[in-house]
């Protein structure tokens, strides 16, 4: 860390490579906003970052008490990174139960910015909080900034016509532009993105703006730090024009760009659920490409639309969420049984049942593998991040029209809420995978295979193509057959199709040495955390590596060999070892050693690097 | 329709031998649907039977059209995908009372509620014929089957009166005994722009053989039921000798000369639901015919509708933009 002075200030302006920063306050106090904005402001001055929007089921449970508590997270940095961080050097709390839910994960040492107005001797009931925290020596330790948040905002909005209640609920941008002075961020996305947002309400975007400036002028007339930071920008990467996506905008993307690439038109049936409602959101406002989109009376109706939406020569897709899923089984085996192609998002959340739809999990994976009715092979591919959603999306595509078959797409709430900058792809170097429908009668056959094992598509409305398909069992020529060889045949078939998608994927990639005493195998959203953590143990001495599935099944066809380097396999997973129990049953030679999370929240660096660590001292 | 109307009835037959049981209702029905294809000229490639699961919902694999045989009570969102992606076809769904009575409630009031512009014949037999013999959802209370050996204590639903609670815009009633009034309500149902619900009162000969031959047998015939026709007087009995009117909120027997004319078009569904519950009163003629028929958009038209809109207003969406849109910054 340099300390430089900056020139006309006394305050010194110091760099840091990295800062891990935690808004927390009422679900109503616009937490998730403010952290957005301060995602976006970073992003533009050019720093690496991750994010962790964390909040509660509720849409406002009641006012001031801990499940009110809502989050967001973000690490920004002069580096290269990986996640959101472990832990955050900086909390920004905007009452008692924000700052007592959070305050345990802060870094010993850490800076704690309060709103000192929030902590009378009501707003300490609701947070079931016998002494104050301000003042009961629960903050030794650690740095704190006290600042009566909810008076100054009505100071700085004296002028204002709006009433008080009003004019508070602007306290997240004067907080927002308190943190902006001392992390030396611009204020102009911001003011700007506010004059968009209440375009229509001009005396709300002026009370805003006003509040911005305010906090940022409370830094700026040196009341209240010792010093400000500045957190460079990265070069660690690559060139190119970035803009900040989640993973659900990804998804709705890919989605579009997936059907383009087919020269389909996409076809959405959904049924709102979280944490997957914003894709049906999000391409509800692209009809502009064609996109249709429905919202059903149910989850099945979602499935069975899409479904019929193919059968018509269209993309089907449908999104969901774990309870969802469990809904659409049948009509999924339908589509095997069939043959058409179909798109399945599944957005997981912690689970079972109706689990804690807003927090993270990867357990809906034996689901969508094996859960199911009969034997009814699909295959299953799984996102990493935000930005890596949109490149399986559009692999996701491909193999339901190059195959005819439905595929299951996993991501997770880490994923379809977080961001992360992304580098805008080259469209041009998209590859095309356009499908080519049935016409010529000559020799056609319903069920007939290609080399990849794949049936021919026909359009109904072709003039003498005209054919009956469906659940029941049938013969090449798509007829209904309850004969006993056909139908051993027939599900010989659909495996084989399904074990063929293998064939199309890339080699494998082992990040670090090829041989060593560990891999680290991991799927879906953990890869940022395995990244830093396998990064972190190879440079105190280890001799570990790390392997990433994209394709969960069918897995990979050199995945064995991979393993072959290995002495043990660590699989972390936030389920109970779904991932190890399926490498178990197909490569039972080999060592997996499974480590397992379930709290709902995302794995910390630290507790994968002394896994790996414990693993190999013993 | 096409330029094909030298099609004739067998045209629409598909090689697949039919497999219901001899004497079933399902014949008849089948027969008549596919003489009506082709006298209406009907072009077998734009055409899709939609079924789910069922006696009934063999139905597809007779036909040399397009067919989907999907699960069980899902069909009408099938439908639904299948005529918001290309509402050029001709789609015609096939069910029966326990398919869209019961596991597929759901699917059928929103289908007919979204006024998705297809046919739905609904075959009621009163009965679960392909398990062999359990009740249904119409099934009249006391109905004595395996599962209910002590008779069914469910109260039945009425077809008709659900689909005008589910806002139908197109509601009516034939027999399967009668290939000409099947005929001719297939006709009115085809040519109606929106979801056309057709209730065909169907005899499952080996589980609940002739159910309805209290009612419509040809000796009573004409005293129980009453043919609902657009715009003329609802008049029935032997000698065409009685006639309905309606009287407050209620539906009485008058002459003939007395009797109302039927409208299906009223603003409110109420006349059309008066009728219906006429099932339910002894003293009362059992309708057959048209109960309803109003315009109402239809959804798969204004779906695509509002993408031409789009298209129109936004211009052609274009990827590129849309991925370089919002705040983006260089790296260099
Ligand atoms: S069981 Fe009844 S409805 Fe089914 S085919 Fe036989 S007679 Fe027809």
């Amino acid at each position: 860390m340099t300390t430089i002075q900056q020139p006309g200030s006394e305050l010194p302006l110091q760099q840091l490579e990295s800062v891990v920063i935690r808004f927390a306050g009422d679900s109503g106090d616009g937490m998730q906003i403010t952290g957005s904005q301060f995602t976006m402001t970073s992003a533009l001055v050019g720093n690496d970052l991750a994010t962790l929007p964390d909040f509660p089921a509720e849409i406002r449970a009641p006012v001031g008490t801990r499940p009110g508590v809502s989050g967001f997270q973000l690490q920004f940095s002069a580096n290269d990174i990986h996640t959101p961080g472990d832990a955050p050097d900086v909390l920004v709390a905007m009452n008692p139960a924000a700052l007592v839910v959070n305050l345990s994960t802060l870094k010993p040492g850490g800076l704690v910015v309060v709103n000192t107005g929030s902590f009378k001797a009501t707003d300490l009931r609701k947070a079931r909080l016998e002494t104050n925290p301000l003042e009961d020596g629960s903050l030794d330790g650690f740095r704190v900034i006290p600042v009566d948040i909810n008076q100054r905002i009505l100071d700085a909005l004296a002028d204002s016509e709006l009433s008080k209640k009003d004019k508070a609920r602007c306290k997240n941008f004067y907080t927002l532009g308190l943190m902006y002075w001392v992390y030396s961020r611009p204020l102009e996305t911001t003011m700007e993105w506010l004059a968009v947002k209440f375009a229509k309400k001009p005396d709300l975007v002026d009370a805003n703006q006003k509040a911005l400036q305010a906090g940022y002028n409370a830094g700026d007339i040196h009341e209240l730090f010792q010093g400000r930071y500045e957190v460079p920008k990265t070069d660690a990467l690559p060139a190119g024009t970035y803009r900040n996506i989640n993973g659900n905008q990804a998804v709705a993307l890919g989605v579009v760009a997936g059907a383009q690439l087919a020269g389909l038109r996409p076809v959405l049936g959904s049924y709102p659920i979280t944490p997957a409602s914003t894709i049906l959101e999000e391409l509800a406002a692209l009809k502009r490409f064609g996109v249709i989109t429905m919202q059903l009376e149910d989850e099945i109706a979602a499935v069975c639309a899409a479904i019929g939406a193919s059968f018509a020569g269209c993309l089907g897709v449908t999104s969901t969420s774990g309870p969802g899923m469990a809904l659409k089984g049948e009509a999924m085996g339908l589509a095997v049984s069939a043959e058409l192609p179909l798109l399945i998002l599944d957005i997981q959340r912690a689970g079972p049942s109706t689990g804690m739809p807003t927090k993270v999990e990867q357990s809906d994976l034996l689901q969508a593998v094996f859960g199911r009715n009969g034997d009814t092979p699909m295959p299953v591919l799984a996102a990493s991040s935000p930005a890596d959603a949109l490149e399986v999306t559009i692999d996701a595509c491909r193999i339901a029209v190059e195959f005819m078959t439905p595929v299951i797409f996993l991501s997770d709430n880490f994923i379809a809420n977080g961001s992360e900058p992304w580098l805008l792809p080259d469209l041009d170097t998209l590859k095309e995978f356009p499908v080519e429908f049935a016409t010529n009668p000559e020799g056609h056959q319903t069920y007939k295979r290609d080399g990849k094992g794949s049936r021919p598509w026909v359009k109904p409305g072709t003039p003498n193509m005209a054919f009956r398909i469906g659940g029941l069992e049938k013969d090449t020529d798509g007829n209904i057959s309850y004969d006993p060889d056909n139908h051993q045949s027939m599900t010989d078939q659909r495996h084989q199709k399904v074990q063929n998608v293998a064939n199309t994927y890339p080699p494998t990639e082992v990040v670090g040495e090829t041989k060593g005493d560990l891999l680290v195998l991991g799927w879906g959203s953990s890869k940022g955390i395995i990244t830093q953590a396998t990064i972190d143990s190879r440079q105190a001495g280890r001799r570990v590596s790390r392997v990433h599935l994209r394709n969960v099944w069918p897995l990979p066809n050199d995945l064995d060999e991979v393993f072959d380097g290995f002495k043990a396999i660590l699989v972390p997973e936030m389920n109970v070892g779904q991932l190890a129990r399926v490498l178990r049953s197909e490569m039972p030679h080999h060592n997996f050693i499974s480590y397992s999370k379930v709290t709902g929240q995302p794995f910390l660096v630290s507790e994968i690097t002394e896994k790996i660590a414990t693993i190999l001292e013993n | 329709m096409s330029n094909q109307a030298t099609l004739t009835k067998k045209d629409f037959q598909s090689d697949q031998e039919v497999r219901w049981c001899p004497g079933c209702g399902d014949y008849v029905i089948l027969s008549a649907i596919q003489k009506h294809m082709a006298e209406v000229g009907a072009d077998p490639s734009k055409v899709v039977f939609v079924s789910g699961i069922g006696c009934s919902s063999r139905f597809p694999y007779y036909m040399n059209t397009y067919g989907f045989h999907t699960i069980h009570g899902r069909a009408p969102a099938f439908a639904t995908g299948i005529k918001a992606a290309n509402p050029e076809l001709d789609v015609w769904l096939v069910t029966g009372d326990g398919d869209a009575m019961s596991i597929g409630g759901n699917h059928f009031i929103h289908a007919l509620r979204r006024n998705l512009n297809m046919n739905v014949l609904m075959f009621n037999n009163q009965i679960y014929g392909l398990t062999k013999g359990q009740y249904s959802p119409t099934s009249p209370e006391g109905k004595k089957t395996k599962t209910s050996p002590m008779g069914a204590i469910d109260r039945p639903f009425n077809p008709i009166s659900l689909a005008l609670g589910a806002n139908g815009t197109f509601a009516a009633r034939t027999l399967d005994t009668d290939s000409k009034h099947m005929a001719k309500v297939f006709s009115a149902a085809h040519n109606h722009q929106g979801a056309a619900f057709v209730e065909i009162l169907q005899n499952c000969v080996i589980f609940n053989k002739d159910f309805y031959n209290d009612t419509v047998a040809k000796d009573v015939r004409a005293e129980k039921t009453i043919d609902l026709i657009p715009g003329e007087k609802m008049i029935f009995g032997t000698e065409s000798e009685k006639g309905l009117r309606v009287n407050g909120w209620d539906v009485e027997v008058c002459s003939a000369e007395e009797a109302d004319v039927w409208d299906p078009g009223t603003d409110s569904s109420a006349p059309a639901f008066l009728m219906s519950q006429m099932d339910d009163d002894p003293n009362l003629p059992m309708p057959l015919g048209i109960f309803r028929q109003v315009e109402a958009t239809c959804y798969d038209k204004a779906v695509n509708q509002q993408i031409d809109e789009a298209v129109a207003n936004e211009g052609p969406g274009d990827l590129k933009e849309l991925i370089w849109s919002g705040n983006c910054w260089e790296i260099d």
